[in-house]
């Protein structure tokens, strides 16, 4: 067992969930106090001591399935249900696979109709040995065979068919019934759809080993997902990470000045307050120093190669908008434009984003980024409001396409500003290649970070609050982006 | 009493009036076991602070109970010296020796004890919850780790103070900000969701005396359907319960298109949430006719 779980715990830590030593030892330790036949009590018990955050949930959830799934395979292989599969295969011979199809699509479609879910597992494991296809050693991860299986079973006139029944038993003028209805159906599909990924895994696992198996369905975090090719479900989970991660950067952003010492010494109060220690002035009393209200410019480049992580950033930007009163965002493609006012209290991100694409004037001549002509626009127009109070930050991959850059331009930007960072998703090793003219932009700035992914965008607000930063020195700047570069 | 075994405290919580899941029986029953604190996280309203509450009523013990907020500090944590009292004391044995004066009131008679100390020191097992953890700077996350591995607490002036009875931990967080690995570490980790449609009719059926199986099975979809559009803040249990609530005071006794919009408000609390969701159940009925 303590094997067991060594190998299990090593895997999690390869998948990226950190687990210390303190924590392994716990979880040896819980082990110890349940019955270790019933795998929810095993999953329970690895689960409250093993992983600490929800996003790891699934990773925690594939890498258990796969190294624990086998001791229910070996229990069910004996039950009545699947000997009669292989009595099913035996009797419909090698060829003739139509009338078993169709035989087994009839009692997939009776057990979720009755919402009968042994009957369904029952089935599904019998799709997954007719039609899978698994062939034993090759190491693959099972997707395939999950598109083969699913291709036979066509779920989609099975979702029909079961739509059809239900519909039938209910009013048709009772809408909101029906909408509920549906939803049924689609969760029974999408059970079934997993049931069937969860067998294909069985069987891999039976047939390659767990370590292989966990190795090939190994999927990056949700915090280690490329923001440049984030899909558009990626972005969702996204959206649940920012929102903590937008609160600590405004936390970080006031903190400079709950570091210093607080205000003057009140002598009013410190009088009134000694009064109850008989005149000792046992506490003296300081003004509060007003609380510091830092404010932040957001200069976003969402032009077509930055589409993705454009979406990404002003996600970002609406998060951020809860937090700080003083957050002015702009956009800009070849020119800039102010979006505050979009991504107002009250205001829906979709239709935001919706109404910056159409209204916004990010675009003067032809709709290919022109950092030069956007930071120059941006300091006519802007320059004015922008105070030693105000932080900046560029999102960008500072491809130009070959026109003049202007990093002077930016270089008085960030003379009047309290500091200037510049965000970009390209890898490191990408800058500068091509029309990327990074390194020109580089010395302007305070801090120029790699954020391809949130764990990256996580780094960068823990910098912020490093000393080195503080003083708004370019010297500190080198080594943090170097540390997030890895 | 202490819990003997996971199905034991799923069904002693459901007497209770608290539906646990599988999962929350087992690490409640670890936590008994290992005598570990138990971190619950999860979005606001889905039953991590009456877990701690129905944990207290089932172990019979008293609740201690810390709320967590911007500002949190030691002496409205853990423990403060009453030094009005010191001060009376040095003023009415002004003659007596310094020294003497000095290890007089660094004693427990002048400790005003806190929700930390307070349970620390109660000589019948306690439960204490920790509400809303997230709430605190993480700096002061520091003043919860020596309670929360060793239960014990240190005081300069007198020494450390240990438990006498181990008490039972709950930490809640709603997740608005990442906790330190340190407190992490610490715990035993559970995280609580929205219930399925399936738990969340048997929660109605549990919490609102005089429910119908039907509407309750109808509520449970229909709030499953709400959870799943995009909106700013989804219906938590309590808001779900409340509805039902409503609707049977209401004595509504099947839900249509009217009831849900003219109700909706008990469920949903922003104007914007409630015209997407009318919009989006309205939106079921066109697609109906058409």
């Amino acid at each position: 067992m303590i094997d067991l779980l060594t190998d299990f715990i090593g895997e999690l830590r390869a998948a990226g969930i950190p687990v210390s030593m303190v924590e392994a030892i716990d979880a040896m330790e819980a082990v110890k106090h349940i019955n270790l036949g019933e795998r929810a009590a095993l999953k329970a018990a690895l689960g409250a001591t093993l992983v600490k955050n929800a996003r790891h949930d699934e990773a925690f959830e594939v890498a258990f399935e796969v190294f624990f799934a086998h001791h229910r395979q070996a229990g069910s292989e004996e039950s009545p249900a699947s000997r009669s599969t292989n009595g099913f295969s035996s009797e419909a011979g090698g060829g003739g696979g139509e009338a078993d199809l169709d035989a087994l699509v009839e009692s997939l479609f009776q057990s979720l109709l009755q919402g009968d879910l042994a009957s369904m597992e029952a089935a599904a494991r019998r799709a997954v040995t007719e039609f899978a296809g698994i062939e034993p050693g090759r190491p693959v991860g099972g997707t395939y065979y999950l598109y083969r299986t699913l291709r036979r079973l066509d779920l989609d006139a099975l979702r029909d068919r079961l739509l059809e029944a239900v519909l039938a038993d209910i009013d048709p003028a009772d809408a909101l019934d029906q909408r509920l209805a549906r939803e049924d159906v689609e969760s029974m599909i999408a059970r079934l759809r997993k049931e069937i990924q969860d067998e294909i895994r069985r069987r891999l696992v039976a047939d390659r080993g767990r370590l292989s198996v966990a190795r090939t369905l190994r999927q990056p975090l949700v915090e280690d997902l490329n923001l440049m090719h984030a899909t558009r479900s990626d972005l969702e989970d996204i959206e649940d990470v920012i929102e903590p991660l937008t609160r600590k950067l405004a936390a970080r952003l006031a903190r400079r000045r709950r570091l210093l010492r607080s205000g003057r010494l009140d002598f009013r109060r410190t009088v009134r307050k000694s009064l109850a220690s008989g005149g000792v002035p046992l506490d003296p009393v300081f003004r509060k120093s007003r609380p510091h209200r830092p404010e932040v410019f957001l200069l976003c480049d969402i032009s077509g190669s930055m589409a993705t992580f454009a979406r990404f950033t002003l996600q970002f930007t609406y998060a951020m908008a809860a937090h700080f009163s003083r957050l002015r965002s702009f956009v800009f493609i070849d020119t800039v434009d102010e979006v505050t006012r979009y991504f107002g209290p009250g205001i829906d991100f979709g239709e935001a984003i919706g109404k910056i694409a159409t209204e916004a004037e990010a675009v003067w001549l032809d709709g290919h980024s022109d950092y030069g002509n956007s930071f120059a626009r941006f300091q006519e127009r802007y320059g004015a409001e922008i105070t030693p109070r105000t932080t900046l930050i560029v999102t960008g991959d500072a491809r130009n396409n070959y026109r003049p850059g202007k990093p002077e331009v930016l270089a008085g930007i960030r003379s009047q500003a309290r500091a200037l960072y510049w965000l970009n998703p390209e890898p490191r090793s990408y800058w500068d290649s091509g029309d990327s003219i990074m390194s020109k932009y580089e010395s302007a700035c305070d801090g120029v970070f790699e954020v391809r992914t949130l764990r990256q965008l996580e780094h960068f607000v823990e910098q912020l609050s490093l000393p080195g930063h503080l003083t708004g020195t370019r010297q500190g700047t080198a080594q943090p982006a170097a540390n997030i570069g890895r | 009493m202490s819990l003997p075994d996971p199905t034991e405290v799923r069904s002693a919580l459901a007497d209770v009036g608290y539906l646990a899941d599988d999962r929350i029986a087992q690490v409640v029953f670890l936590a008994d076991r290992l005598a570990k604190p138990i971190l619950v996280e999860g979005p606001a309203g889905v039953g991590k602070t009456e877990l701690a509450k129905a944990l207290a009523t089932i172990t019979n013990r008293r609740l201690i109970r810390l709320q967590c907020y911007e500002g949190l500090d030691e002496s409205k944590a853990l423990y403060e010296w009453n030094y009005k009292k010191q001060l009376l004391r040095i003023q009415a044995d002004s003659d007596k020796d310094w020294t003497e004066i000095e290890e007089d009131i660094f004693t427990e008679e002048f400790l005003l004890a806190r929700p930390l100390l307070e349970a620390i020191r109660s000589d019948s097992p306690v439960v204490l919850l920790i509400d809303e953890v997230d709430r605190v700077e993480i700096e002061t996350e520091a003043l919860l780790l020596e309670i929360l591995s060793d239960f014990q607490v240190s005081i300069p002036e007198l020494g450390t103070v240990s438990a006498t009875t181990t008490p039972l931990v709950v930490l809640t967080s709603n997740n608005t900000r990442e906790l330190s690995e340190a407190l992490k570490r610490r715990c035993l980790f559970l995280h609580i969701s929205y219930p399925e449609a399936e738990r969340e009719k048997e929660i109605l059926l549990h919490r609102v005396p005089g429910i119908t199986e039907h509407m309750a099975t109808q509520i449970a979809r229909l709030v499953r359907s709400i959870r799943g559009m995009d909106l700013k803040k989804s219906p938590s249990v309590a808001e779900t319960i409340d509805w039902a609530r409503t609707l049977l005071a209401l004595s509504i006794e099947h839900i249509d298109e009217k009831v849900v919009s003219d109700t909706l408000h008990v469920l949903l609390k922003y104007q914007t949430d409630i015209e997407k969701a009318t919009k989006e159940l309205g939106a079921t009925v066109s697609a109906a006719v058409s």
